[in-house]
């Protein structure tokens, strides 16, 4: 009796859950409402079938139960009962399978009409291109990827010229277009997912997938990766916003393409040489960091990195938040460059400084930091040599009581936070790893004493040990 | 209906069963250690299994620790996160079910309900069972090597599997493809046993088409695993050439630690063709011996043969050989062509035929039965209900448009825990409860496996059923943190806490059960040979438990199904197999004056 009772409550309240529980589909906001359909044809159909079985098998429960005159009936078999069963169960089959098939008749096929978007995946973030002006993309091999050339593009392909290039996990969209997003990976698999787009599809090295869908209304969506592809897989996120159409136009314009950035080149640290004295006061001539200035050591990172960081200060995705003292008072500095090709001299005439050792200010358990650092590694190297490719600074030899400041404000989104700072959002779920403050001092106590050399990353002469 | 009475002349004359010689050992270490006997085997079988499937328990409990509870223990961070999921999924589904289903009921049962003596050819199952103990061991000793156990997935997806970065890439991930190849090679060994001694090993008179369910089930499933493990081991030793030659054959041109790799050209996709040809066939190669076992429990706690025998039978047969063209609707979104999805998504749905077949016929011989609601009846229909949910998701995610936003989300995470993992272990239960009388001579306390039951049938409908609605929402599984993820409700962590508790809670109720295997192996009540009062060969011992040799001096010869129920006009309400027409009591025949 209690076994059918707990059927029919189950059975019931697994139906109510659905009604009443406050997890659904997120808000649609492409063109495939009809996924939306098929999903809730699958919920009725399924639903009366659970019902009518466990129901079925509740009353066979109670009413046949076993009692001391009780005999069972012997039927071993019944062809028409079996034959109505399996006729109606097929039906029910071909009603649950005809209408997702149809509409996966247009999943695959891109209408003509729709544009072209690239999403490349790398371990752990997003980055995107246009094909420009010719509508054509460049051939591009993986094998072709460096510093310079972060998407790979054959350099001789009169195509991938005007190729549009966004290296950052951020894209905008127009409204009401059809796009077709193709998918490539520069390492593992990813899958490039907005949920309420409903379409992914995972992108795999060596090939190129598609899917395609028309976003039909403007605002932020966050994409996720939902192909396992390492330890921060959890951590990979791109921002899509869906805009107006003369928005996207514009914003498209302002990106660089491929020729231009290779023509721009890296920096010129003549002339960024210039700019760095306003950075002397608290950093000291050679980038040594002063520790009574809360000024950090520059030497050693990155032209990157620094680019980066200078960018974020000057645009307000870092320094603007409350408790972030010293980075308000780095905020004013950053915003007192002139222009882009400004941070750009400006970081390349850092990352020739040349590196000497900081005093360790910061005592840790370095077993216990060894172990922490585990999670770290990926990115920043094991010899915590930083690697440019995943975005992470170096961290080796920095001042030890300045990382030790930053996790504290990455574990507690103080930094990082900002939706126009990817790789930040990344370290504030990372740094949730470190679960107290012994553990960032441990680590960061470790990675005083690591090297900060590897023979397998090739920097700039200039930045060696 | 009629009694089905055995009839001579309906078949081939039954041959005359060779007897086979025994090597009956005298040592303590020959009988239990270096044994040939299949029912050692197969309790060796299950007790590593068991034990492999206890440590994937504690991995599970240390996820939904960081799911429900994020960082309170700083011993898990995200790489060790990827290595819990990928051990528990890797042992769950290999070491633990297909091991014990095959290696331990395969072994103990096949033997006992044909009729023969042993295992076709004892010395290899007794070295099957060996090198399925050393696969075991590799794999564990993948825990305390440098780096630890791989972190790719339980899917071992390439190329994340074997790049560097990737936590137990160095050497975790070798001692896992090494021991998967060990165990398919000690999986060989035992399968050509189980086909070949149910092909030719039945009793006089056990007609294929007289075999108990569990039978047909565990012999389907054995096929399928030899045809469908394979793969599963081509695709092990390219990965390995891969990664320890610097082969090409999954791995493409690509980054690995941001610097252009060694490697080119190979096909990611090759590989989870090759994974999945195994890996769907290896869901059935789970459910099949678990449809059988159930079908058989529901048949003699409820006191009716199972509905429409023949045709369970065929479904048997047919969802075996469909389960071998439905591959591909596990890489719906994987960047295959997507003009496979129609192809994949028409065979994933018709398979759903011939499995709500067995459903029907399961609750439909409840219907006019005469239920007592033991332990295992208890049990298997906990998997009917629990069956039925995970079955019905499936229509979800075999469908490639539905199965689109929902791929690599909990809904998949909650389906496949459903139909795959608490199913066919609550037929096991089941299964246990059913038969340890006969391994052992002892009853199960009830009591305490009532209380086991009802902890673990609802307390995994807790854990998994809400997870298909977080997976709705869009939260994607294998995620170590779910951070500032903005689709994702701030309830979905409070629902996170309870599952996590909710599955501390079922954690606990298997040391109830561990509790009673071994208090009931001393203090149970003495079950005799027939407890349940079954018809099939296995309680028809002379002993209990039943001897090297199972049957005494003389084989038993059957006459009749194994579902011979509540037959009309008879006494007691079952007629075991080997049971002689002439010796059936029947009862005064009531309207038909006694004559004749």
């Amino acid at each position: 009796m209690a076994m059918a009772i707990a059927l029919i409550v189950l059975a019931g309240g697994s139906v109510l859950f659905y009604f009443l529980s406050p997890w659904h589909l997120t808000p649609l906001a492409s063109n495939w409402g009809a996924i939306d359909v098929t999903i809730g044809i699958s919920f009725w159909v399924t639903g009366v079938v659970f019902l009518a079985i466990s129901l079925f098998m509740a009353v066979a429960l109670i009413r046949y139960r076993h009692q001391r005159h009780r005999r069972a009936l012997y039927e071993p078999e019944n062809k028409r009962l079996e034959l109505w069963l399996t006729g109606i169960t097929t039906l029910g089959i071909a009603a649950l399978l005809a209408p997702g098939l149809f509409v996966w008749g247009d999943f695959v096929r891109v209408p003509d009409d729709a544009h072209e978007v690239e999403v490349v995946g790398q371990q752990w973030h997003w980055s995107f291109r246009f094909p420009g002006r010719d509508g054509v993309f460049g051939g591009a091999r993986n094998a072709l990827i460096d510093e310079a050339n972060p998407f790979g593009l054959v350099s001789d392909d009169p195509h991938g010229q005007d190729d549009v290039l966004v290296d950052r996990p951020g894209v905008l969209l127009p409204v009401d277009r059809p796009v077709k997003v193709l998918l490539r990976s520069k390492d593992v698999l990813h899958n490039f997912k907005v949920p309420a787009f409903r379409a992914k599809m995972d992108a795999i090295p060596g090939q190129v997938s598609y899917f395609w869908f028309t976003p039909t209304r403007t605002g932020e969506f966050q994409a996720v990766c939902a192909e396992l592809c390492g330890i921060a897989h959890f951590a990979m996120r791109a921002r899509v916003q869906v805009v107006e159409p003369e928005r996207f136009e514009a914003w498209l314009a302002e990106q660089p393409t491929h020729g231009e950035l290779i023509a721009r080149g890296p920096g010129n640290p003549e002339a960024g040489k210039a700019h760095y004295a306003a950075c002397q006061a608290c950093h000291g001539a050679r980038g040594q960091g002063q520790q009574a200035t809360n000024a950090p050591r520059l030497a050693g990172l990155d032209a990157d990195y620094l680019r980066r960081q200078l960018h974020n200060f000057r645009v307000g995705a870092r320094g603007t938040r409350e408790g972030d003292d010293y980075g308000r008072q780095m905020r004013p500095f950053a915003q007192s460059l002139p222009d882009e090709a400004a941070i750009r001299d400006l970081a390349a005439y850092i990352e020739t400084l040349p590196v000497a050792p900081t005093a360790a200010t910061v005592e840790g358990d370095r077993r216990m930091g060894e172990r922490l650092y585990r999670s770290c590694a990926t990115c920043h190297g094991p010899q915590g040599q930083g690697r440019s490719a995943y975005r992470a600074p170096r961290l080796a030899g920095m001042s030890d009581w300045y990382l030790v400041r930053q996790l504290q404000h990455f574990r507690a989104g103080i930094r990082g936070r900002h939706p126009r700072d990817a790789y930040g959002n990344q370290m504030v779920d990372m740094a949730q790893v470190l679960v107290d403050d012994a553990a960032i001092r441990d680590v960061v106590a470790y990675i005083h004493d690591l090297p900060g050399t590897a023979s397998a990353v090739a920097r700039t002469p200039g930045e060696e040990e | 209906m009629h009694e089905r009475e055995y009839d001579a002349s309906s078949q081939a004359p039954p041959a005359e069963v060779e007897e086979m010689e025994l090597v009956h050992p005298r040592t303590f270490l020959g009988k239990y250690i270096w044994s040939q006997d299949a029912k050692v085997i197969a309790v060796q079988y299950a007790l590593t299994a068991t034990a492999i499937g206890l440590v994937a328990l504690v991995l599970s409990l240390l996820m939904r620790l960081q799911l429900g509870f994020p960082n309170s223990l700083s011993l898990i961070d995200p790489g060790s996160y990827l290595q819990y999921v990928t051990m528990h999924g890797m042992i769950m589904v290999v070491y633990l079910l297909t091991a014990i289903f095959l290696g331990g009921f395969g072994n103990y049962l096949i033997p006992l309900m044909c009729g023969a003596r042993d295992m076709a050819f004892p010395y290899l199952n007794m070295l099957s069972y060996w090198v399925y103990l050393a696969s075991v061991l590799i794999l564990v000793a993948g825990f305390f090597v440098d780096g630890g156990s791989s972190g790719a997935g339980w899917t071992l997806y390439p190329p994340q599997s074997i790049t560097p970065g990737t936590p137990g890439a160095d050497a975790g991930i070798i001692l896992m493809l090494v021991s998967l190849a060990v165990f398919i090679i000690g999986f060989t060994m035992g399968g050509l046993n189980y086909v070949v001694t149910v092909l030719q090993g039945r009793a006089r008179g056990m007609t294929l088409m007289r075999l108990p369910l569990t039978v047909w089930g565990i012999f389907m499933a054995t096929v399928m695993a030899l045809l469908a493990f394979p793969a599963l081991l081509v695709a092990v030793l390219m990965m390995l050439l891969d990664r320890t030659l610097g082969t090409s054959f999954f791995m493409p041109e690509m980054l690995s630690m941001g610097e252009g790799g060694d490697h080119r050209g190979g096909s990611p996709l090759l590989f989870q063709h090759l994974f999945w040809f195994f890996g769907h066939p290896e869901v059935y190669i789970v459910a099949l011996p678990a449809f059988g076992i159930v079908s058989d429990l529901i048949a003699v706690h409820a006191r009716k043969n199972i509905f429409g025998y023949r045709m369970m039978v065929w479904a048997i047969i047919i969802i075996g050989a469909l389960s071998f063209v439905v591959w591909a609707h596990h890489m719906y979104v994987s960047g295959m062509s997507p003009y496979f999805g129609f192809l994949f998504a028409t065979t994933t749905l018709v398979i759903a035929v011939p499995t709500a077949i067995k459903v029907y016929n399961w609750v439909l011989t409840l219907w006019r039965g005469n239920i007592h609601l033991t332990v295992p009846m208890l049990f298997a229909i906990g998997f009917l209900f629990t069956f039925v949910n995970g079955g019905l998701s499936g229509l979800f995610l075999g469908n490639v448009t539905v199965d689109v936003p929902l791929s690599d989300t909990y809904f998949v995470v909650g389906h496949f825990h459903m139909v795959m993992a608490v199913a066919p272990v609550l037929v096991i239960f089941g299964a246990i409860y059913h038969w340890y009388p006969k391994v052992t001579g002892r009853m199960l306390d009830p009591t305490l496996g009532k209380v086991h039951f009802w902890v673990t049938f609802l307390g995994t409908y807790a854990i998994y059923y809400p997870m298909h609605f977080i997976g709705l929402q869009g939260v994607p599984r294998r995620y170590y943190a779910y951070g500032e993820t903005t689709f994702i409700s701030d309830s979905v962590q409070s629902l996170n806490a309870f599952i996590t508790i909710a599955a501390f809670v079922v954690a606990l109720a298997q040391l109830l059960f561990l509790f009673n295997l071994a208090w009931s192996y001393f203090r149970g009540r003495e079950a005799g040979p027939n407890p349940w009062q079954a018809t099939t060969l296995e309680w028809q011992t002379p002993h209990t438990p039943p001897r090297h040799g199972n049957f005494g001096e003389e084989l038993p010869v059957v006459y009749r199904w194994p579902y011979d129920y509540s037959v009309p006009g008879v006494r007691a309400d079952f007629i075991p197999q080997n049971v002689p027409p002439e010796a059936v009591e029947r009862e005064a025949p009531a309207g038909q004056g006694g004559g004749s």
